[in-house]
């Protein structure tokens, strides 16, 4: 090298060679390619000329000719063959001329790289790098980027739509608004528009699984797009787009379509349809509430349908059983549960909004009324007869545990779950009392799960009456030992006696029955035994949950009756006397007149005709006469003669009414008494809210309990605010 | 609820003391009314005593009912209520002393005659609004008479509302009337409810009951009666 300093044209002489070597190459031209002594040689020749000392220094002007280097060519070379192509080819030569660029760039950039490191950074001025780009960004992309664009959308050529794109993408040189402004905006704009189109038409022809299809399919489609040409950040805008156009506004017609629209999908249980459906719309915001609000009054009016059923049935069919109907409708109501449960858990991939909609459907038809009975009854009674031994079918116990789990999670549907708890606790004695081998692992598991819904205080009186039972068979075998260590003070009748406590079982009335001779004296054993084991408690006898195996001698032969204690008291009363009269009867017995009715009526007019009455008619009257019926005989030599129990259900729904009053009471007390002064509607919903968890208070039953309270002195009303109380402490 | 409002004797007259040397023509006049109004009060004790029992020295229902034959009014007219309100009489039918010369000092009358063409003024006087509420209220507790008593039974609530707001509200009473009687949910009506009423009457309209709403804080027996009627109406 001569340390004489380079002139700029002559080294600019130099330079310009290489360039045009370079440029021959990228054209395609048969060109060498660049050897490494060719190209330290053009470094050196910068590198010089830029640390010659001034005024020999051209870092400026080797800066300004690098730049005009690519101008010169861009404007000579590259925007001719652009712009005498069009469409595809014009994208084509695009592509190659961008392709070529980027070389020239590199290469370029390299040969001038000194001025980089010292020149460039001293001054702060846009590296070579940059420069060359915003060469082919001022002359070449602004020129054609429209056309590019208008090109690109009605383009098939991926591999080519994707080096295009990525045009679009590294001129904005680190931030996407040239893609998205230049580009992006178009596209989707279009996008939309087609889908429109085609949207429109399907909605006509298409069945709404078939749109659906469809719909996904495009979906589908364009994702794919995304992934092999276009920028990723196009994708959510697409795909919004996409459903936009073809599930947002249409979302109603196509619901609602009459013969495959989202009713009849649920009503022919169509659950590949449903499951799409729910796909495609779960990811649109708020797209799911049609959904919801179609699935919803679905299932309401499927279930009103089944309680009507029940209705018409019991009321047509005079001669079926009672009760039959209500019990057929639990069991359908906890199909249809069961079915629509899985609806929710599987097609709506469990979604709240599906949840929230099936609990909202239940709690309409589950509190209806059901020819006059609540349906917390009839739940029940269903419970009942799932555990009584027997019951209606002989179920196995993964059945009969299966069966109940549905029945408490109905159970969460009903308001009025208090009145549930009266009922089975009315019933769980006669269970518990009279149907020993029933399963007791069952009654034990009903109520846990009993008290998982509903909390400790809803079961602790049944959870009590069960721990009764299990004390009193002991109990009962400690009595045994007794009389046989104290065989004298045997009664001479087999006494069994269930000692129950008065807390959790429902109250019984005690009639102060006149008791034949033998039983007065068992009564007394049994008292003298229960006194060496505790003193410090009190009986009280119930007869009426009592029961006696009688022998009747009858003229053909002996059958054993199998009656109620009160039904034996009254027939042993004809071992003194053959014939009795209504009045004689009932002063013997100390009964009222409903219970002798009763009993009367179930030995002389019923099935078993052991009393014969005269005169003889089908109802007892008070001047009847009685005699034992010696001609009486069935086949059986051994019949139970049933005692039909009084109706409680009044007395349920009043000790209910009675318990929610208290309940009412304590709960604004409670409430006022924290908050001191609260505005009337505000009272009101929290006491609800307070006490939802058993039942749902009726608004006029808690005016009523605080116009109580007022009398009671333990409110007042505000006296500028009538719409507020006060606590009154 | 009435509390016995320890009504302290406002004195009328100045005190007595004349000092001759600062006697002013505003002390004469001050002596004079002082001297006229003992002579008033004696004259209104002497009315008291006249109708009063001797031995439980009040005037009873007896000596009432001879009061208003004097006055030629009926014993059952609202006016003579007004006037135990004006009195701030405690119990039904009974007048004491104190209470005599409280309400009969207030309406400046010492004679029977001035008392009857007071009656006049005196109802004006209670059916402005700002004194009605308070008659009003103190009307329901005027009728409790047993010590305990907090409510008052339907025959007698129909009989006061007829009597109190009979002439004001015709229609509202009338019909309210007939619900009570006909109603088996109440056999008692208790002040708020009372008070209830009151306010029922003066802010919602009536017989169309449009602007009444049920979420509020109405007395129950108010809402049952407006669907009484909302069913009649139908």
């Amino acid at each position: 090298m001569e340390n004489k300093a380079i002139g700029l044209d002559k080294g600019w002489d130099y330079m310009q060679k290489g360039i045009t070597k370079l440029k021959r190459i990228l054209e395609g031209l048969p060109e060498p390619p660049f050897t490494s002594e060719e190209y330290m040689m053009l470094y050196t020749t910068i590198y010089n000329m830029c640390t010659q000392k001034p005024p020999h220094d051209h870092s400026q002007q080797l800066y300004d000719k690098y730049r005009e280097a690519f101008e010169e060519y861009i404007s000579s070379t590259v925007l001719p063959s652009l712009r005498e192509k069009h469409d595809e080819f014009m994208l084509r030569e695009l592509a190659k001329r961008w392709a070529n660029h980027k070389v020239m760039v590199r290469w370029l950039s390299r040969f001038f790289h000194y001025l980089d490191r010292y020149f460039i950074a001293r001054r702060s001025l846009p590296t070579l790098n940059e420069v060359g780009l915003t060469c082919f960004r001022d002359l070449v992309y602004q020129e054609v980027h429209a056309k590019v664009k208008d090109a690109v959308i009605t383009l098939i050529d991926r591999a080519l739509l994707k080096n295009v794109l990525d045009i679009f993408v590294e001129i904005g040189m680190g931030k996407m608004d040239r893609y998205e402004d230049d580009f992006e905006a178009d596209m989707l704009q279009d996008t939309g528009a087609y889908y429109s189109r085609k949207a429109s038409s399907w909605i006509e022809e298409d069945s709404c699984p078939d749109y659906m299809l469809k719909s996904e399919e495009c979906l589908k489609k364009e994702r794919d797009r995304v992934s092999h040409y276009l920028h990723s950040s196009s994708e959510t805008k697409l795909s919004e787009k996409v459903q936009n156009e073809l599930l947002v506004a249409y979302a109603n017609r196509l619901l609602e379509k009459e013969h495959s629209g989202c009713r009849p999908l649920l009503r022919d249980d169509k659950v590949e349809d449903l499951s799409r459906m729910y796909r495609l719309y779960c990811k649109i915001p708020q797209g799911l509430d049609p959904v919801a609000n179609i699935f919803k009054p679905h299932i309401t009016a499927e279930g009103t349908a089944l309680v009507q059923q029940a209705e018409d049935a019991t009321s047509n069919q005079a001669s079926s059983a009672p009760g039959v109907q209500e019990q057929v409708l639990i069991r359908r109501t906890i199909e249809l549960h069961d079915k629509y449960m899985a609806y929710v858990t599987d097609c709506f991939q469990n979604h709240t909004l599906f949840h929230k909609a099936l609990k909202e459907a239940f709690e309409v038809f589950c509190n209806k009324t059901v020819t006059g009975n609540s349906s917390a009854e009839l739940l029940a009674t269903f419970c009942d007869n799932i555990l009584k031994k027997g019951g209606s079918e002989k179920l196995s116990d993964e059945v009969i545990e299966e069966t109940l789990e549905k029945v408490v999670k109905l159970l969460a549907y009903i308001s009025d779950k208090d009145l549930f708890a009266e009922f089975y606790r009315k019933k769980l004695p006669r269970r518990l009392l009279f149907d020993r081998s029933a399963n007791d692992d069952h009654k034990r598991s009903i109520l846990t799960k009993l008290k998982q819904q509903c909390g400790g205080q809803f079961t602790s009186k049944m959870e009590g009456m069960v721990t009764d039972l299990t004390l009193a068979r002991e109990n009962q075998a400690n009595y045994e030992d007794y009389l046989r260590s104290n065989s004298a003070a045997h009664p001479g009748i087999d006494l069994t006696v269930t000692v129950l406590t008065t807390g959790f079982w429902p109250s019984y009335k005690s009639f102060d029955l006149n008791l034949p001779a033998e039983m007065v004296k068992c009564v007394e054993v049994f008292k003298g035994f229960y006194e060496t084991k505790t003193k410090h408690r009190k009986l009280t006898w119930i007869y009426s949950l009592g029961t006696c195996h009688i022998n009747g001698k009858f003229e053909q032969k002996i059958i054993e009756l199998i009656v109620s204690t009160y039904q034996a008291a009254v027939l042993l009363l004809f071992n003194a006397s053959d014939r009795l009269s209504y009045s004689e009867i009932m002063a013997h017995l100390n009964l009222t007149h409903d219970d002798l009715l009763r009993l009367l009526h179930s030995l002389s007019c019923a099935k078993y005709k052991i009393l014969s009455k005269e005169p003889n008619t089908k109802t007892i009257s008070h001047g009847d006469y009685f005699e034992f019926n010696s001609k009486f005989t069935d086949k059986l030599r051994r019949i139970k003669v049933p005692l039909p129990p009084v109706d409680e259900r009044k007395k349920v729904v009043e000790d209910v009414d009675k318990d929610r009053r208290y309940a009412i009471d304590a709960a604004l007390v409670r409430i006022m008494k924290s908050r001191k002064v609260l505005g009337h509607q505000q009272l009101v919903s929290e006491c609800v809210e307070q006490l939802s968890r058993m039942f749902k208070p009726d608004i006029k039953a808690i005016k009523k309990r605080m116009e109580d309270l007022i009398t009671r002195d333990y409110l007042e009303r505000d006296k500028e605010n009538q719409n507020m109380f006060r606590y009154l402490a | 609820m009435m509390r016995r409002s320890a009504y302290a004797s406002k004195k009328t007259g100045q005190p007595n003391s004349t000092n001759p040397i600062s006697c002013s023509p505003s002390d004469i006049f001050r002596t004079a009314s002082s001297k006229a109004s003992s002579k008033e009060m004696e004259r209104i004790d002497n009315l008291f005593y006249s109708f009063a029992n001797r031995s439980s020295g009040m005037i009873d229902p007896e000596g009432i009912e001879t009061l208003c034959s004097d006055m030629e009014v009926d014993h059952t007219d609202v006016r003579i209520l007004m006037l135990a309100w004006k009195m701030k009489a405690e119990k039904q039918g009974y007048f004491t002393l104190e209470e005599w010369r409280r309400g009969l000092k207030a309406l400046r009358v010492d004679t029977v005659s001035k008392l009857r063409k007071a009656l006049t003024e005196l109802e004006k006087e209670v059916r402005r609004p700002s004194n009605f509420v308070d008659f009003y209220s103190y009307s329901f507790c005027y009728c409790l008479t047993e010590e305990k008593q907090k409510s008052i039974d339907i025959e007698s609530i129909c009989q006061l509302l007829d009597l109190v707001l009979g002439s004001q509200f015709r229609a509202q009473v009338d019909y309210f009337i007939e619900y009570l009687k006909i109603q088996s949910d109440y056999k008692v009506i208790n002040l708020d409810q009372w008070m209830g009423f009151f306010r029922f009457c003066n802010e919602i309209s009536f017989p169309d009951l449009s602007n009444y709403d049920p979420d509020l804080a109405w007395p129950l027996v108010l809402d049952n009666f407006v669907e009484w009627m909302q069913a009649k109406q139908s």
